[in-house]
Order: structure tokens, then sequence, then C-alpha cells
């Protein structure tokens, strides 16, 4: 089990910690937020993005991609977390690769893998219908028709919707809502006649969408893995997303962690700093431990995924809820105790416990998958 | 074959002829190696096995050899541990000697007392116990008021200590006492005394779980030998700093797991006690708190992991190392009350009839569970430690 970094992950954790604390601060996102960009990233950062190979970094060499491997993702996903960066990494380089390399054929993989790392076509998975993540409950529907599929239904909280070329559409070609059979991928094309996307603002400023399906024709080349079993191909590329959003998560629980220990060293109140009272001391201590927890937790999920270990899902799960659960209290306890200048605009404690609650929603929030965590254990 | 090879071959072959059979069974608490003057046997072989390892200095394997020590490298030790685990040897001996003791002396002692004293503690002839606390000087440990008057050619020693462990068992005890009253820490010396002398008296303390290894040990015009202050006249709490260090890694590590293993473990005694669907608990309230410890339970395991791997590549222990006892011992606590949610009246009982063993000893670990997060610094003293040496908050 690789809890510590090899020499070449130390690198990669460097060179990611430059690229976003120095290319891509918290001040690129608000920065967004505040001329209402279109598009929700930045188009410059993501070339850079893509120029550093992180785009590619799961995929084969022999797909254009870097090859890192999970941990390597994770690396990454975790730094640009520290500093709220936008940009379709998630989207793209964690769901899209993670799922056409899951599931794709030779013809899928050769025709969008190096498309992906090169960062000409972005993707989004079109997954949720309702107000919780549980991918069983999809009842969107995929119709036999001809030799391909007509597609309808309503998505929602679709990431980086409004922006992707291709969409990764969950629907159902058999069975009922709730039945583990019968769910299949298409890959659509999302300028394809009866596909209408909607952006949603979401309290964190980034992106996601609704995405409507009207009678939407798919030839059958369009089929992303097996007919009526997807559940298993989706579970392990959702798998690594959350291993992922885990990381990003953890990295926005670092900095948010950081700043507000140099705030409690900093702030005079009584006539003197603030950080010399015990009842600051004593939460923020149990912050660190909170921090240096998930830490492990983190590590261990994604050792298990670079190594394929059996009880990688139960690993996902951990990871998802005990960092969801830190990060929801340290984004709290980071608001409450810069008083009222963490209630403002101005300052970063906001942003970061926004995106927290956001992040804790993406596929499956703490009941979720303390729930799933028992399940695996036979409990 | 390497210089580790025939080591390797060599202590295989000792051990196999050395380790009585019964030695390589699970122990009994009754069998514990304690050693010491006023040690018992009730199976003979583990006085054997405790003086065939003391032969050869592996009851203290990397200890120098000039003090009886094994005098083992690192590798030589793990070789050593290994093929000790591969038998499932008993430890030969378990001592607070071992623990703590020995290695502050080895750190700070003369010449003269490491060959004395170390030698006894390898053999297993004298058991130590340790006092530090007091009535008055508990978290605030370096308020003690133990009294050592330097008389000329000894120190005449008045106070009391409390929570000496198996101090009435014990030979000898290591003392903090104030040689200064006009400075705090500053006035501490580091003490050792024969608890045969004139004036020492131990009496134990009964705890909420019953029966405790904890004593009271009263110093009345106790005559100490001026050789037997350890290190530099109040330079004690340099010395004492460092044992805590040794006795909080060993709490921190205790008792994980225990319990609710001796009861089949978690899942089941809930399905037992609140029903199954398939193979889920039923009661879905119950299902989630069991879930959520045992998520904390694998996440703390994960991390004393990650500290053995970071040790290991020689990054130290890293920051992690100061949460374990804080963290840990709080899990434990939380063990034991989510045990007592699942298992209701059944983890009530005190004793006879009605109530399995397994049972009583749930209740009874439960209750002594509380001592974890109070012994070797309060979690309020371990969260200042973190606060003001890991995350650097001034103090007030």
């Amino acid at each position: 089990m690789a809890f510590v970094l090899t020499e070449e992950q130390t690198m990669l954790r460097d060179m990611a910690k430059d690229f976003f604390t120095e290319q891509v601060p918290v001040a690129n996102l608000r920065k967004l937020r505040d001329e209402e960009s279109a598009d929700g990233y930045d188009k410059d950062v993501w070339k850079q993005i893509v120029e550093l190979g992180f785009a590619g970094i799961l995929i084969p060499e022999e797909y254009g991609g870097t090859g890192f491997g999970p941990m390597g993702l994770g690396i990454v996903m975790k730094e640009a977390g520290r500093t709220l960066a936008a940009s379709p990494l998630y989207s793209t380089a964690v769901l899209g690769a993670g799922l056409i390399m899951a599931a794709g054929s030779d013809e899928q993989k050769s025709a969008l893998l190096p498309k992906i790392a090169s960062g000409e076509t972005l993707t989004a998975l079109a997954l949720e219908e309702t107000n919780h993540h549980n991918p069983l409950n999809t009842a969107m529907a995929a119709e036999k028709s001809g030799d391909g599929f007509t597609l309808n239904g309503d998505k929602k909280f679709v990431i980086d919707g409004h922006i992707a070329d291709t969409l990764i559409v969950v629907a159902r070609t058999s069975g009922a809502a709730g039945d583990a059979q019968g769910l299949s991928m298409f890959l659509v094309d999302a300028k394809a006649e009866g596909v209408s996307v909607t952006r949603n603002h979401m309290v964190d400023s980034r992106n996601a969408a609704s995405v409507s399906f009207a009678n939407v024709s798919v030839r059958a080349e369009a089929l992303l893995g097996s007919l009526g079993g997807a559940n298993a191909e989706l579970e392990s590329s959702l798998d690594l997303a959350r291993v992922c959003l885990a990381a990003e998560m953890l990295g926005g629980a670092e900095t948010v962690f950081d700043t507000t220990l140099d705030y409690l060293k900093e702030r005079k109140q009584f006539g003197v700093i603030i950080g010399t009272f015990q009842a600051l001391k004593h939460r923020a201590a149990e912050l660190f431990c909170e921090v240096e927890i998930c830490q492990s937790v983190l590590l261990d999920a994604l050792s298990a995924l670079e190594e394929r270990r059996n009880d990688t899902p139960r690993a996902a799960s951990l990871a998802k809820a005990r960092v969801g659960d830190a990060l929801r209290l340290i984004t709290n306890e980071g608001v409450q105790m810069h008083g009222g200048i963490g209630m403002t605009d101005a300052v970063d404690m906001g942003l970061f416990m926004k995106r927290a609650r956001v992040q804790a929603q993406m596929l499956g929030d703490t009941n979720f998958h303390r729930t799933r965590y028992a399940d695996l254990g036979g409990y | 074959m390497t210089a580790l090879d025939s080591f390797r071959e060599e202590t295989r072959t000792w051990l196999e002829e050395n380790c009585p059979a019964s030695m390589r069974t699970p122990m009994p608490e009754r069998e514990m190696p304690w050693g010491g003057r006023q040690a018992k046997y009730p199976n003979p072989d583990t006085k054997t096995w405790m003086d065939n390892m003391a032969s050869r200095g592996w009851t203290a394997p990397t200890w120098p050899a000039e003090y009886g020590g094994g005098g083992l490298s690192k590798q030589e030790n793990k070789v050593l541990q290994e093929e000790l685990g591969r038998i499932k040897a008993r430890p030969a001996l378990t001592s607070f000697g071992l623990w703590m003791l020995g290695p502050a002396l080895l750190e700070f002692a003369s010449e003269e007392q490491k060959k004395k004293y170390l030698g006894e503690i390898i053999r297993g002839e004298i058991r130590w116990c340790q006092g530090y606390s007091e009535p008055g000087a508990g978290s605030d440990l370096a308020g003690l008021q133990t009294k050592a008057e330097d008389k000329g050619d000894h120190y005449l020693v008045n106070g009391q200590k409390v929570w000496t462990s198996y101090a009435d068992q014990c030979d000898w005890i290591f003392c903090l006492v104030r040689t200064d009253t006009s400075v705090k820490h500053d006035g501490i010396s580091f003490l050792l005394i024969d608890m045969d002398d004139a004036g020492v008296e131990a009496r134990p303390i009964k705890l909420i779980s019953g029966a405790s290894p904890f004593c009271e040990t009263f110093l009345t015009d106790v005559k100490v030998p001026k050789e037997n202050l350890v290190g530099e006249l109040n330079k004690g709490w340099t010395i004492a700093k460092r044992l805590l260090e040794h006795e909080r890694s060993m709490i921190s590590g205790m008792g994980m797991g225990a319990g609710a293993a001796s009861m089949g473990g978690m899942e089941a005694v809930a399905k037992e006690n609140f029903g199954a669907e398939g193979d889920k608990i039923a009661d879905p309230s119950i299902r989630q708190a069991v879930a959520d410890h045992k998520m904390d339970q694998q996440a703390f395991g994960l991390t004393l992991k990650r500290a053995e791997a970071e040790a290991k590549a020689g990054q130290g222990m890293g920051a992690a190392a100061s949460m374990f006892k804080y963290y840990g011992t709080e899990v434990n606590k939380r063990r034991f009350e989510l045990l007592l949610d699942l298992m209701g009246t059944q983890a009530l009982g005190w004793e006879g009839e009605g109530f399995d063993k397994r049972e009583l000893a749930v209740t009874r670990s439960w209750l002594r569970s509380k001592g974890n997060s109070i012994e070797g610094g309060t979690s309020e003293v371990q969260l200042n430690v973190i606060a003001k040496r890991v995350l650097g908050l001034p103090d007030a």
C-alpha cells in the first residue's frame, strides 16, 4: 500500500502545486464569476492544463496520454482543489477518460481518448435525475429503434454539461428504476437534434447544467459498454471519480485549515492574539486530526484504485464519506473562526464552503456512502 | 548466504531449542511475565523462557551488549521479531523497565547506573513502577510536590504519588521529585527508589471498573542514596518528557478493536440484538451508527499504518504521531459506548448470574476505557500539545 509518494509522484505534486498556485489562484474563479463567463472556465488555463499533460493523465501513452494512473490523477485533483481551480478536469479527464477506458470499444477509445488528452474534446456525464445521487434509480428510457436507439428523458446536475462536446448518457434499455440490470450508456453529440442544454447557476459558481432529450436518435455504435449491463462499468468509473472528488475536497479542506490557522495567529481581540484562546486551540487541533485522518483514507483509496484491489468500492466510499464529513466541519469552522469577516465575500472562506456543499452532493453524499460502506461490509 | 540470512537460520535453530512449547500458545493474563522479586510463575516455562532469552540479551534485543542487551542491529532485530512471530512465541518479559525506564537510562544515566540497572531489567530481576502523578499534580505534572531534601550523603524523600501502576507488586520506583521549590520545571529531579526501603508504602486504588493495577504510593522520610539520582540535579523534567513520549505511544495503540472482537464483532452484536433483514442490520439508525464507527476505526488504523510507512521511508513519524493518543483513545471510548447501546442490559451486569464472561468483560472494559483519555496526558493536554508543537499557536 502506497502511503508515501514515490519520487516521480512527488515531482508531479510539486509541479501541480506550483501551477495551480501561480496560474489558477482562487482569484481566477472570482473573475469567472464576476465577469459572468459564459463558459464557466478559462480556456487559456485549460490549454495550460493540457500542455502539462493533466488532461490525459489517466490515459495510456498509446492513446496520447501520460499514463500516470489514478494516483497521479488524484494528486493533481487535490492541488486543483486547493485553489478551487475551475476547469473541465473532473468532467473530462476523470469521468470521460475513466468511462471510455473502462467501457469503450477499441474504436471508441481510438476516436475519443486522444482528443481528450489533447484537450480538443470535452465530455460530461449525464447521470442524475433526482435530487440525490443514485445510479440505479435511473428512469430515462433508451428504446431500440432500427439498428439504433431513441433517447427520451431529463437529466440534471450534469457537471460541465453546457460546455461538453460529447455527453455520456446513462439510460434504461430494460427494467425499471431501482433495477441493477437494464442500464446502458450512450455517447451522444451535445449538438444532436433533440438535445437541449440549460446551464444552471449553482452556489459554487462552477459549471452544471440540465439536459433534456426529446426523441434523440443515436446509432448502434453510440452504445458505450454492454447493453443493459452498464452498472458494473459505471460503478468502477464512478469509484475512481469519487476518490478524485475526495482528493479535490481534501485539497480544499487543507486550504481552509491553513488559512484559518494563519488567521488565528494574526487576529487580535481583547488585546491578544485569538490563537492563544484554548477554546479555539482545541478546535484547531481537532481539525488538524481530521485532515490527517483524511490524508490516510485518501491515499489508501488511491492505492486501491492503482492496485485494482477488491475492496476498492469500500475504500472509495470510506474516502468520499470521511472526507465529506471532515470538509463540512472544516468549512463551517473556517467561517466561524474568521468571525464577521468570514461572512464577507471578500475572503475565500465562503467560496470554499459553497464548493464543499456541491462536492458533497456529487456522486453521493456522506449518507449515501455510509450506507454503501455498510452494504459492502455485509451488515 | 548473507550475514542476515545466517543470523536468521541460527536464530531459528536457537528458538526451536530454547522456546518451550507452552510459550508458543496464547497467554492467559495470569501468566504475564512481569518478572521481579515477587514474581510467581504458575507456569514454570515462563521463567525458563525469560531466562533463556535474557541469557542472549534478547529481552532487550537492541540495547548494547556491554550492559547485557542483545546488541542487535535494526535489521537483526527485525529478523528476530519475525522469527518469534513465526512460532507465535509469547513475550519473554513484559516490563515498564524495558519500555520506559531502560531507554531513559541509556540516554541519561551514568555508566555505573547503566551497568547496575539495565542488567537487572534485562534479566527480569527487578520490576519497576513509575512515580509521576500526585494528588495535586495530574495534567499539571510539573506542579509536583514530593520533596527530596539534600541531607549530605542522602536525599530525604517525603510525599505521595498516585496512579503508580502495579506498585504493590513492584520492587523499585522511578520518581520525579522536587529538589528546588523556588522554580517549577527546573526544580524537578529524577530519582530511583528501592521500595523495600523504610517509609515506602503502596496501597491499591479501586476504580469504577472494580479492581485496578493502580496504587497510591506514600513516601515518608525515605532515605535515598545520592547515587540514585539520574542525570543532573534539577534536570529531571527533560527525562520525564522523554519517558512520557514512550508512554503515550504505548497507550494509543492499546486495546484497539478489543471488546467488540470478543463478542464476535460489532456487526454480529448488532444483528443479534436488533435483528437482520437479509444480511443487513434491521434497525437503520443502529446500522448507521455501526458503519460510522467502523469507518472511524478503519480511518484511524490506516493512519497508524501511514505513520509506520512514513517512518520507514525516513520521514520521521510525521505530524500525525501527535494525534494518535488523542484520536485513538477517543475512538476506543466511542466503541464501548456503542457496544453498550447494542447490547442493552446485557452490557450492564456487574457479576454473577445472568451474564456470561464476555458480557461482564465488556461492562468492565467500558468503564476502564474512560481512563484511556485521562492517563498518560488527558485528551485536553494532547490537544494543547498539537496546538502548540504542531500548529504553532501561541501561549496565552
